[in-house]
Order: structure tokens, then C-alpha cells, then sequence
């Protein structure tokens, strides 16, 4: 590495690597193991990944190839079993709130009103504030996925694609420096799904938040990534491919659906998971 | 989905008054008018066949003991007596009915007399205080207790003691089992070593509480002459009746659904605030079940209690009147019967609905 990059790019130094600042995740050597009865089980190994900052990356693979592991394992939900995932070039210890995740099933409290759910959250990451600025936050980012109706009805009132709604809003609202999504919109129809896409891609738009995305939808990956990263089938899973989006941002759904491109992305994604 | 959970949601706690409520409203629509009609009159129905089948097996009873009493006369002491004796029976005097199971109509008319000797009692307390009032207001002056009215309870007195013991009882549970459960749901080291301890006591039966209470509570009243029936009474229901509260809270508390638990990780809540505005939330459906099932059992064994403790309640008035053997006992256990399984059913809906209003998932409690 050369003197001159070093004066022009910060970064920090962890166990004697040098970090470049615009890498906010990065995976390497990655491993989980399950062990099993008939001996150990191994879903990931040698996975390696960097995410750069304000990137949005969509994750697409298999059933059961080990994308939910490896997120959760990003998340801290889940113990590494080797290798190394740094956030910002700090290894990652346990879940923290620097990491949102927004899960499959909107896994809102259903005894808490949907501004209290997000309330949970920011209450947590801005102590300091006052009462009147944290709810403001929490409205703020409601209005914004389009529940400025509904700030005081219980989560379990609200309808699946309102209640991943909130989810959305709570995961925004902690300002987290890594957003996770996993398959957040799998369980949803069609329609609500398309509104949700917009919903996110609109707030993303704004926020730039790194963001991680699992998915099964290869529109979806297309439409929302800036690069989509395939995953080959376990065990033993591990990065196939990486295809870059060149589209420009913000897009509209109907601008990427018409794009020449279009067409060539989604054979590469289709002909890989065929494969 | 939507349909299905309202139509759940009818069929529990005191819903079953709502036909009732509809009916009694103005706007009364013909379809559900219709529908009501068809629900009552089946309900009614088995009514009248249940007591139509209890007064024709009381028939048969009392029958089959009048010819037995008459069979004995003649043998004993001949024909002239088993005619007095038949001619006795047939005259419907109290000296020589038969005893056996009381027909529908003695027990209405039991209870009946029940209510009136509640309202001579009453009566009578009211002439006691009124008498007394006078040298009572003399005796608090000088500082000493004043004097009360000991004469006998009457019928909802008793039933008033029962229910105040089941409550008391109830508590008294509620007190322990809940935070003791909370304790053991969050930590499973905690919930193995009182594994053994719920294991083994949980069967204990109601009698061997009393007997223990009773051990302990004879003791720390020494030198002390009031009664003690009615706190050993609750503190035998409430030990025997704690476990379902303690079990069901200490399994709501440990089997808190992941996905909150992982909401909970993400935000790094603190250990009050995921007890607190997590866990403790989504285990209160199963609290209160297991609070339903403490009042039920509680409401249970009240009964066998309050008979070895004489206390003044239920329990102990169907086992006096058993003792007792006079021609309208069998007839005032009855009444008494009907009394407990009414209340238990009261009891038991009064706390679903209790949990029903608690209960975040309306398809989870049943």
C-alpha cells in the first residue's frame, strides 16, 4: 500500500489491516458450522464479502443455502464459527442497535401501539432527547412509510404489509449504520410488495444506509440493488457470482423495467440460480 | 381470518349474555331473533330434560325405599303397622318420608326456605344491633369491644365466607406464584432446581395442605382464642391452588416468542426494560390461564377444606346438613350443589373475560 493512498484516504487499522473508510461491512473467512449428532454441519465457509458504504447490496441464493445464517450472523443474533465480520473495521460483538434488521415477519410488539413500537427503538439510541423530539422521530419516519393515520393503533390491528410497514419506520428511525433486511417482503402479495419496494427505495434514497438485502425475488434484487450478490447452494455455501446495476438512482420502477439492461441482468440472475 | 377471530371472540367469557343483550335492545333484527330463539329453546330444552329425568329417577328412589320401610313394618311388626306406615307415607308426613335423593320440587323448596330463614336471620341481627346499640356505645366508651351478634349464618352468609375464603386464597396465590414464576421463567438454572420442587408438591392433595397449614398455624396462634378456621381455610386453598399459576407463568416467561427476543437484542434493551416492556407483555395470555385454572381448583377445594376446617362456608354446611340427617337435608345438599357449580361457573367466566381483555392474540385464549 502506498504512502500516497494513505494520505488521501482515512481509515482505520485493525489487528494491522488497514480499513479503507468507504468499506462499512466487511466478511471474511467466514465460517458457521452447526454441529449434529453425525458430526458437524457446515453451511458457510470462506465466505467472503466487503459492502461499501451507501451501498445497497441484495443477496439472492437457494432455499436453505445459508443467506438467514450469514445475516444473522452479521446481525450478532448468531455466534461466528470463524473468520471475521468487521463494521467499519470494528469486529462485530453481539447485536447491537449500529445494525437494524428488518425481519421476515414484522415482529412488531402486538401489545404496543405502532408509534410505541418505533418508540421501543428510539428511546433506546437517543436517551438524551427529549420525549417531544423522540416521538417526533418516530412520527417523522411513519408519516414516511405512509401510517400518519394510524400512530395509535395496536400492531396486532394493523394489517400484515402496514405492520412490515412499521417495522420499516422502526429499523429507519434508530439510525442504524447498517440496515438488514431479510426477505422482509416474502410473506406479502404482489401489490403490497411493489408498494413496500417504494416505500423502502424512497427512504433509502434519502437516508443512504448501507443495506443488506435477503431475497428470493430476482425483480426485486434487480430493481433495488446496487449489486446482487448470488450465493451458491450448501453446504459449504459461499459467494458465486456479484453482478453490478448500473442504473441510475433514484430509479422508477418503470425506467429500470424498460431499460435495455434489464433484460441481460435478470438472465445472468436466472441463469445462475438455474444452474 | 378476520370473520373467524369475531367469531372466537363471541363464543368467550360473558358473551354468552349477549343474545340476551340483543334481545332486550330495540333494533332487533329477524335473523338473529330467529337464531336466539333456536339457541334458548335448546338450552331449555335440556333443562327440562334434565330435571324431567332427575324428578322420574327420585320417583323410582323414593319408591323402591318406601316399599323397603313398609316390607320392614309388616315384618317386624305385622300387617296393622304396614298399613299405618303405607298410610303414613301417603300422607306426606315429615316422620316417616322416606330419605333418599330430593326431587326437583323439594329443593326448590328448600331453597325457597333458605332464602326466607336468611331473611328472619337478618331480621333478627338487625333487632340485635338495634338492642345492643345503646350498651355498645357505652362499652367503646369505656374502651372495651363491643358486643356482636353470634347467633347462626344463614345461607348467603355461607355462600358470602366461601367466596370471601376463594378470594383470599386466590390472592394469596396470585402473590406467590406470580413473581416466583417470573424468577424461575428467566432463568433456566433456576427453573431445573425447582423442577422437584413443583414436581412434588403440585400432586400434594388438598386435605394434606390443610393438615400442614393446620400444623403451622395452630403453632404461631398460640395463646391466641379467636378463630383461625378462616385464615387456615384461604391458606390451604391458595398453597393447593398456586401451581397452575406458577407453571403457566414460569412457561410464558421462558417461551417469549424468538422474534421479540431478537427485537429486544438488536435495540440491546436493557434487562428491565426487555422484562418489563417484553417479556412480562407477551406471557400474560398464559398468566392468566394459569389464573383461571388457580381460581377453578381454588373454587374446588374450598369445599373439602372449609369441611375439616369448620369453617363457617359451604363446604362446611353440606357436611353439617349430611350430619344432620333431618327430612330436608338431603334436599339443602342439593341446593347447596347447584349453589357451588354456579358460582365455580361465574368465577371461571368472570376470569375469562378478565383474560380476554389482557390477551393480545384473541385466537389464544380459549
Amino acid at each position: 500500500m502506498s504512502t500516497a493512498t494513505l494520505s488521501t484516504e482515512t481509515g482505520t487499522t485493525e489487528n494491522g489491516i488497514f480499513y479503507p473508510s468507504n468499506v462499512m461491512l466487511d466478511l471474511s473467512k467466514l465460517k458457521k458450522v452447526y454441529p449434529t449428532p453425525k458430526g458437524d454441519y457446515v453451511v458457510l465457509e470462506d465466505l467472503d464479502l466487503q459492502i461499501m458504504k451507501e451501498e445497497f447490496v441484495t443477496i439472492i441464493g437457494h432455499s436453505g443455502c445459508g443467506k438467514t445464517t450469514m445475516l444473522s450472523m452479521i446481525a450478532g443474533l448468531n455466534p461466528i464459527s470463524g473468520g471475521n465480520i468487521a463494521v467499519l473495521g470494528k469486529p462485530v460483538k453481539g447485536p447491537g442497535p449500529d445494525r437494524g434488521v428488518i425481519f421476515q415477519s414484522p415482529s412488531l410488539m402486538p401489545w404496543m401501539t405502532a408509534l410505541e413500537n418505533v418508540l421501543l427503538g428510539v428511546n433506546k439510541v437517543f436517551p438524551h432527547a427529549t420525549k417531544t423530539q423522540r416521538k417526533d422521530i418516530a412520527k417523522y419516519y411513519l408519516h414516511k412509510v405512509g401510517l400518519e393515520g394510524a400512530f395509535n393503533k395496536k400492531a396486532m390491528e394493523l394489517s400484515q404489509g402496514m405492520q412490515q410497514r412499521v417495522g420499516i419506520a422502526r429499523a429507519f428511525a434508530i439510525k442504524p449504520k447498517v440496515l438488514l433486511l431479510d426477505e422482509p417482503f416474502g410473506m406479502l402479495d404482489s401489490l403490497t410488495r411493489g408498494e413496500l419496494q417504494d416505500i423502502l427505495i424512497e427512504i433509502w434514497n434519502k437516508e443512504k444506509i448501507t443495506a443488506v438485502m435477503i431475497t428470493h425475488d430476482v425483480d426485486e434484487a434487480i430493481f433495488l440493488a446496487d449489486r446482487v450478490v448470488m450465493m451458491t447452494s450448501g453446504p459449504r455455501a459461499k459467494i458465486g457470482d456479484i453482478l453490478n446495476i448500473d442504473f441510475e438512482r433514484p430509479r422508477s420502477r418503470k425506467s429500470v423495467l424498460e431499460h435495455p439492461d434489464y433484460y441481460t441482468y435478470r438472465k445472468h440472475l436466472i441463469d445462475f440460480l438455474e444452474h | 381470518m378476520e370473520q373467524e377471530i369475531v367469531l372466537k371472540k363471541q363464543r368467550q367469557g360473558l358473551s354468552f349474555l349477549k343474545p340476551l343483550i340483543m334481545k332486550l335492545s330495540p333494533k332487533i333484527n329477524k335473523g338473529s331473533l330467529v337464531s336466539f330463539l333456536k339457541k334458548s329453546g335448546i338450552t331449555l330444552l335440556s333443562v327440562l330434560l334434565f330435571i324431567g329425568l332427575w324428578h322420574m329417577g327420585a320417583k323410582a328412589l323414593y319408591d323402591v325405599e318406601a316399599e323397603y320401610k313398609i316390607e320392614k313394618a309388616l315384618a317386624e311388626r305385622g300387617q296393622e303397622a304396614a298399613d299405618a306406615e303405607r298410610a303414613c307415607i301417603a300422607s306426606g308426613d315429615s316422620s316417616c318420608q322416606p330419605n333418599t335423593l330430593p326431587s326437583p320440587s323439594q329443593v326448590w323448596a328448600s331453597l325457597q326456605s333458605l332464602i326466607a330463614d336468611h331473611q328472619v336471620i337478618t331480621a333478627d341481627k338487625a333487632a340485635f344491633v338495634e338492642k345492643m346499640a345503646a350498651t355498645n356505645a357505652k362499652l367503646i366508651a369505656q374502651g372495651k369491644d363491643a358486643i356482636v351478634y353470634t347467633g347462626r349464618a344463614s345461607f348467603l352468609d355461607i355462600i358470602f365466607t366461601s367466596i370471601k375464603t376463594v378470594f383470599a386464597g386466590f390472592l394469596l396465590a396470585l402473590l406467590i406464584a406470580v413473581p416466583i414464576g417470573i424468577i424461575i421463567g428467566l432463568s433456566p438454572s433456576l427453573r431445573s432446581a425447582f423442577n422437584w420442587f413443583i414436581q412434588v408438591f403440585k400432586p400434594v392433595s388438598p386435605v394434606v395442605w390443610y393438615l400442614l397449614v393446620f400444623m403451622i398455624v395452630k403453632t404461631l396462634y398460640i395463646g391466641d382464642s379467636s378463630d383461625n378456621a378462616f385464615v387456615i381455610s384461604f391458606i390451604s386453598v391458595g398453597l393447593c391452588a398456586m401451581w397452575a399459576t406458577l407453571v403457566n407463568t414460569a412457561m410464558g416467561v421462558s417461551s417469549v416468542d424468538k422474534d421479540y427476543i431478537n427485537v429486544a437484542k438488536v435495540l440491546k434493551l436493557g434487562t428491565f426494560q426487555k422484562v418489563f416492556k417484553v417479556i412480562l407483555p407477551s406471557s400474560l395470555p398464559l398468566i392468566f390461564t394459569g389464573l383461571r385454572i388457580t381460581l377453578s381448583v381454588a373454587w374446588m377445594v374450598l369445599i373439602a377444606i372449609e369441611l375439616l376446617a369448620q369453617s363457617q362456608g359451604l363446604g362446611l354446611f353440606v357436611w353439617e346438613e349430611f350430619q344432620n340427617g333431618a327430612n330436608d337435608s338431603n334436599s339443602k345438599i342439593i341446593v347447596a350443589m347447584f349453589v357451588i357449580g354456579i358460582i365455580g361457573f361465574l368465577l371461571d367466566r368472570f376470569m375469562l373475560t378478565v383474560q380476554n381483555m389482557v390477551s393480545f392474540n384473541k385466537n389464544e385464549a380459549v
